[in-house]
This record gives structure tokens, C-alpha cells and sequence, in this order.
């Protein structure tokens, strides 16, 4: 496929794999954070943490909307669905997530719950549409790429007049999380590790831009390479981030230019800013709670707020004792290095949020990596 | 999550557009972006077009690769020899 082969090729692969490897300085160790489960998946996938140096290591971050999901927000959903009777339609991603009592929205769907997955926001909206009879609502979660279509649908549904669409929004944001990485109380429990610098998000950034991150750059004195998906795309990020670091540089630069700009989608941001504001706080998974975090729905559209139309309260729920997710997102463990890890915690069977999605550090390395722990 | 692939738009109808990925055809949404015109690339997500790809700085960027990569592996043939 155009624009994608391109950027797998094994040959170019080798060459940013030597050129990384000639730019380290071996006298010293470089510790990147990922912040995007797409990167993590790609990194995983195409084996590119092999090609780098020892002392060149990639943290995983926690920038996946269905891991860093808190329990307690699938509980909504599922109560919405068994105890309301609403028709709940949501993205495929949400339907394995371990909730409360040993459920998730798939097994509240074979209890009899009318759960529906789609594809898009717009088919949940014709959803309700052909249905006048059932309540609607979308379970709408993910970062700041997936948010501007749930703010599309709904000003669709205030258009179309239904009075039987509605949005539990889950949307949250991926500045506030960068900043509790580098500064939350939690740093204290977990320690942490030195972080060298991030690999910035890439399809998140097509919409919010470059700039939000020269922040990061400034204040924390932290190199910021915005990347694509693909595989050569995470290497020349981790090139140019060890060029950074040799010279002593903390700035944004955007590998992604063939998608991502300064300024990013400004008809985008509008739309979301219209439909959507800030809460004061909203829990993560493995994060706890973060400030201005995530979004709710402006009382203008208060008739489309699920949260607002049915009695469904969030509940906080405590995430399995055992779990290491919350050390893990920071960096400070490895998924190997969690007693529950490949044994009691599968992607079949997620105990913690980083096993749930095939973006989280957990599953990426069950599935790709863990073999290697042998060798 | 943030899963989007580059799709080549071949029709335009409104707010609406036919986008072919490697044959496969699919209607999605134009509503995030102005301005599209046929046989543009857009990352397409969750059935919306995020954004224009830049051919141009697509391939600027495919050359910094290859530039980088050879430069490297040349070094590294000299330090073999």
C-alpha cells in the first residue's frame, strides 16, 4: 500500500539501525518514552528495539485510550446496557476490557445486554436513527485523534433533531498525561527512571499540532520527536532524538511532516472545542487521578450527555493488587518483570490495563517478545 | 486506537468521499477537512479524513532515510576495512 510499504523496508531499516547505532555514545545510556501504543505496537511488531543498541532503551507509555480506561468507566457502560436497557454502541477496542464482577461489555452482551459494535461515530448516530424506539448511546473513548468524531456525530444528532442519541464520553487528553508522568506524586512510590526524551504522538498530532508539545521541550528541558507509525518513522525519531541529546538540544521536531503541522487541524480543534470542555479531573488506569485530563460535554448539548440522561455514577474500583501496570506505564518496570505477566494475566484473559489492548506494553510483549526472555 | 491509514480519495459527493485502499472501497466522512480534491492521500480514522498526507514531504522524508542510512552503513564499511 502507498505511503505504507515505504516505510517498512528492511534495507532503509538497516541503515537508520547503523546510523542510530554509530550516533549513541557508548559511554552513556539513552531512556525514550513512546507515549503512543501505535509506536509501542510497531516497535514490538517489526522487532525494532533489536536493531538498537544496548544502551538505547525504549519505555512504553501510556498512550492507549482502551488500556489507560478505568474499570470503573466500563462499569457505566455495562449498567447503562443491563440496568437502563439503553442500546449501547461503541468501538470494537471497548467490548474485551475487564470490568466489575468478572465482566466486560461482551459478556454483559451474551447476559442479553444490546451492545452493537461500529466502526465509525456517524454509524452510531444512523443507528439511532433506525431505531426511534431504543435509547442510543455511544461509548465513546480515545485521545484527541478519535474525540473530533465524536464531536461531529453529535452535532449530527443535534442537526437530525433525535431525541434517542446520546454520548458517554471517555475522551481524554495526551498533554496532561506527559505532564503526571513527569511530575505526579506517584514519581515518589514508583521512583523513577531518567527520561531522555518522548517520541511524540503521531495521528494526535495531525490534529492538535506540534506545538502543545514545545511545552515539554521547554519547561522539562525534554527532546520531543513527533513520529509516525511505521517502523522507520520510530527509528529516525530515536535517531534524531539521540542527536538531541549528544548536543545538549531539548526541542520539538517533527518527523511526521508528511501528516503533522504546527498548528495541526484548526477545523478539527474548533468542532471539539464547541461540543466539548474540560473536566476538573479524570481517573486513568495505572495513572489514578489527572487533572484537567479528560472531556465532558458542554451543557449546550447536555440533551446528548449519557452521563446527564441516565442515572449511571462513576464508580471508582480499584485495579488487581498484584498489577505492576502502573509501574509499568512509568517505565519503571519492565511487563517481565510482573509476578502476573504470561501466567494469570493474558491477552485472553487481561488482569491489568496493559494486557487489554494489542497497543499495551503487556500484550505487545506477550505477543511479540516474550520468547526472547528465554534465549 | 489511533489506528489511520493513508487512503487515496477517489470521488467526492458533499461532506462525503470514496476513498480505495488496495481495491477496497469505503465511504467515510469529510467533515473534519476542507478542501479535498480527487486523487489526494487522507489519513483516514474511524471513518473520517484527519488529514491531508503531504506527497512531498512524504518523499523528502523516504530520501532523509535512504541519505542517513547510507552515510552510516558507509562508515561502518570503512571501520570494517
Amino acid at each position: 500500500m502507498k505511503y505504507i510499504d515505504e516505510f517498512r523496508d528492511g534495507e532503509l531499516a538497516k541503515g537508520l539501525g547503523a546510523a542510530i547505532r554509530q550516533a549513541a555514545d557508548p559511554s552513556r545510556s539513552y531512556h525514550f518514552m513512546e507515549f503512543c501504543g501505535g509506536h509501542t505496537h510497531a516497535i514490538s511488531r517489526y522487532g525494532v528495539s533489536d536493531l538498537l543498541p544496548d544502551n538505547v532503551r525504549m519505555i512504553h507509555g501510556p498512550g492507549c485510550p482502551v488500556c489507560v480506561l478505568p474499570v470503573g468507566r466500563v462499569d457505566m457502560a455495562i449498567r447503562l446496557a443491563l440496568e437502563c436497557g439503553v442500546t449501547l454502541s461503541t468501538y470494537g477496542d471497548t467490548l474485551r476490557v475487564p470490568a466489575s464482577d468478572s465482566l466486560s461489555l461482551m459478556k454483559a452482551k451474551a447476559r442479553g445486554g444490546d451492545i452493537r459494535m461500529v466502526y465509525s461515530s456517524a454509524d452510531a448516530v444512523k443507528l439511532a436513527q433506525q431505531h426511534p424506539e431504543k435509547q442510543v448511546v455511544f461509548f465513546a473513548i480515545g485521545f484527541e485523534t478519535t474525540t473530533p468524531p465524536t464531536a461531529v456525530a453529535i452535532k449530527q444528532a443535534q442537526a437530525l433533531g433525535l431525541k434517542n442519541f446520546s454520548v458517554l464520553s471517555c475522551h481524554v487528553l495526551t498533554p496532561s498525561a506527559i505532564s503526571n508522568i513527569l511530575e505526579s506524586p506517584e514519581v515518589r512510590q514508583w521512583g523513577t527512571v531518567p527520561l531522555d526524551g518522548f517520541i511524540g504522538p503521531a495521528h494526535v498530532s495531525t490534529i492538535i499540532g506540534s506545538r502543545p508539545y514545545e511545552f515539554f521541550a521547554e519547561e522539562y528541558r525534554k527532546p520531543v520527536v513527533i513520529a509516525g507509525f511505521e517502523p522507520l518513522d520510530v527509528m529516525q525519531a530515536i535517531l534524531m532524538l539521540v542527536k538531541q541529546v549528544n548536543e545538549g538540544r531539548a526541542v520539538v521536531e517533527n518527523e511526521f511532516s508528511r501528516a503533522v503541522t504546527r498548528d495541526g487541524n484548526l477545523k478539527a480543534q474548533n468542532l471539539v472545542a464547541e461540543v466539548f470542555e474540560l473536566r476538573r479531573q479524570f481517573e486513568w488506569r495505572g495513572l489514578n487521578v489527572v487533572p484537567y485530563s479528560g472531556l465532558r460535554i458542554r451543557k449546550e448539548f447536555a440533551e446528548f450527555d449519557a452521563e446527564k440522561r441516565f442515572p449511571v455514577e462513576y464508580i471508582s474500583v480499584a485495579d488487581n493488587k498484584a498489577c505492576e501496570c502502573g509501574a509499568i506505564l512509568r517505565g519503571v518496570k519492565k511487563p517481565q518483570d510482573c509476578k502476573l505477566f504470561g501466567t494469570v494475566c493474558t491477552p485472553e484473559n487481561p488482569v491489568g490495563s496493559c494486557m487489554v489492548s494489542s497497543e499495551g506494553a503487556c500484550a505487545a510483549h506477550y505477543t511479540y517478545g516474550r520468547y526472547k526472555d528465554f534465549q | 486506537m489511533c489506528l489511520a491509514l493513508p487512503c487515496k480519495v477517489v470521488a467526492i459527493d458533499g461532506d462525503n468521499c470514496t476513498i480505495d485502499v488496495s481495491g477496497m472501497k469505503k465511504d467515510i466522512s469529510l467533515a473534519l477537512l476542507d478542501d479535498v480534491a480527487i486523487g489526494d492521500y487522507v489519513i483516514v480514522h474511524v471513518g473520517y479524513a484527519l488529514t491531508r498526507l503531504d506527497p512531498e514531504e512524504a518523499e523528502k522524508t523516504l530520501a532523509l532515510f535512504a541519505e542517513m542510512g547510507e552515510q552510516a552503513l558507509l562508515e561502518a564499511a570503512r571501520e570494517i576495512h
